[in-house]
């Protein structure tokens, strides 16, 4: 359901302003329509998790490019759910691609025949906390006091409301009421883009990394369906944060993976 | 797509060899999925009981056999995100009680909680974990200060103070609930 927004411009290069406001996948379809003639794309302007298994059934397979950990997993099982051993077509692979700042990902999934998304799962680092003694205690960074501000004082003062940093006014307290609390025990460097990243646990992204990562998933894509060349088995990381560096590796089936055990 | 069907072929030829069937079924999140796991694979000792109250939240009781908190009965919610095993489930004590690592509001101070989670980690080490809590209270990483210098500095007046506490007494003008188990 994602809308382009000012700050995209810089590096989704299929918008520009006067797209503002309008959904990314219509306007991305149509871009590339006009570019070449004979290439149709058919945007769709909704979440995911309302296009039932018939929907996903249409299609050779999936090249995932989504923002979070919940929807990866969503698509994953939904597409481990369809395959149906008697039925080759109903097999669709899943090539998933991610980044974060100068780093990159992408993994080639075959439901049920190799590892899926689900199977790496505990590999996968969570948002960065901070121990709850810390934050109460004995705070020594600006993130602890942001962290004591938006989930203890928070929650005391309005116990029934969530804080949402999309409201101008709670970014406002947060960023008074942190930075209180960070005056008392003589730490420096709250700023309100240090409280949004916190709460909001804000990636950055980055131009060239997307690039590569998008140009791996079309490769890895055109292999599978022509044959052409091996398929990548099954997961490649590149890292540009000191020099550049890739690595790639098979992840194997989890055998007690809750997804795709029993297929 | 051909090697993607010779890989399907040897899987189909597998299946027939191990005479496994796949159990398709239900519409449930990733997240449900893998709870439904956690819960199967509890192995938890007489004094945790768990409760579920819904899909994403469960009910826990502890009644601790041995140490400070030994009379005492203890509840916890535990609500689950669609993101579990990724966030942490997040955990609260139910109860206002006198314990160096738990607040009057009932926030736990427990690294497994926050900063040490990881999805490797289940339900069922959460659980140990409260437990832990109650059977070894932690004075040197303490949430709740007062109690805590108490146990350092003296451990009969501290186990004075919890027994008082569970009885629904009142420490340094503040009342906790009554939590002794009948």
């Amino acid at each position: 359901m994602d809308t382009i927004d000012l700050s995209n411009l810089n590096r989704q290069f299929l918008f520009r302003q006067s797209d503002i406001g309008r959904s990314k996948a219509e306007v991305a379809a149509q871009f590339i329509s006009k570019r070449f003639k004979d290439v149709k794309v058919t945007p769709y302007f909704g979440k995911l998790q309302d296009k039932n298994e018939e929907y996903y059934k249409q299609f050779t397979l999936v090249i995932s490019g989504l923002d979070s950990i919940e929807a990866r997993r969503w698509i994953n099982s939904t597409l481990v759910n369809l395959v149906d051993a008697e039925d080759f077509d109903s097999l669709k692979p899943l090539i998933d691609g991610g980044t974060e700042g100068f780093r990159g990902q992408t993994k080639v999934i075959f439901p049920t025949i190799n590892a899926c998304y689900e199977c790496s799962l505990d590999t996968i680092s969570g948002q960065t906390t901070y121990p709850m003694c810390t934050i109460t205690n004995n705070p020594r960074l600006p993130e602890h006091c942001i962290e004591y501000a938006s989930s203890i004082e928070w929650n005391q003062l309005h116990p029934n409301e969530k804080l949402d940093m999309d409201k101008p006014e709670h970014v406002d307290w947060l960023y008074q009421a942190s930075s209180q609390r960070a005056q008392e025990f003589k730490i420096e460097g709250i700023t309100r883009s240090l409280c949004l990243g916190v709460v909001k646990n804000i990636i950055p992204a980055i131009a060239s990394t997307n690039a590569i990562i998008a140009a791996t998933c079309c490769n890895e894509a055109f292999k599978i369906v022509t044959s052409s060349n091996p398929i990548l088995d099954n997961f490649m990381m590149y890292s540009g944060n000191d020099s550049v560096f890739t690595y790639t590796f098979a992840y194997e089936k989890k055998d007690d993976c809750p997804v795709c055990v029993g297929f | 797509m051909l090697k993607l069907r010779s890989l399907q072929k040897k899987k189909q030829e597998e299946l027939q060899n191990n005479g496994s069937s796949s159990t398709k079924d239900r519409k449930l999140t990733p997240a449900q999925i893998r709870i439904e796991k956690d819960l199967k694979e509890l192995d938890l000792p007489p004094t945790i009981k768990l409760q579920k109250v819904n899909d994403k939240e469960f009910l826990i009781i502890i009644t601790p056999d041995e140490g400070f908190y030994q009379y005492g009965i203890f509840k916890f919610q535990i609500l689950i995100n669609n993101n579990f095993p990724i966030d942490c489930p997040k955990v609260k004590c139910l109860n206002k009680i006198y314990h160096p690592n738990i607040d009057l509001d009932g926030n736990i101070c427990l690294n497994i909680l926050r900063e040490d989670w990881s999805p490797v980690l289940n339900l069922n080490t959460i659980l140990v974990g409260l437990l832990f809590l109650f059977l070894e209270p932690n004075a040197t990483d303490p949430l709740n200060k007062e109690s805590a210098n108490v146990l350092i500095r003296d451990k009969n007046l501290f186990k004075r103070y919890v027994l008082s506490s569970i009885n629904g007494g009142s420490i340094d003008g503040v009342r906790y609930d009554y939590v002794l188990n009948r």
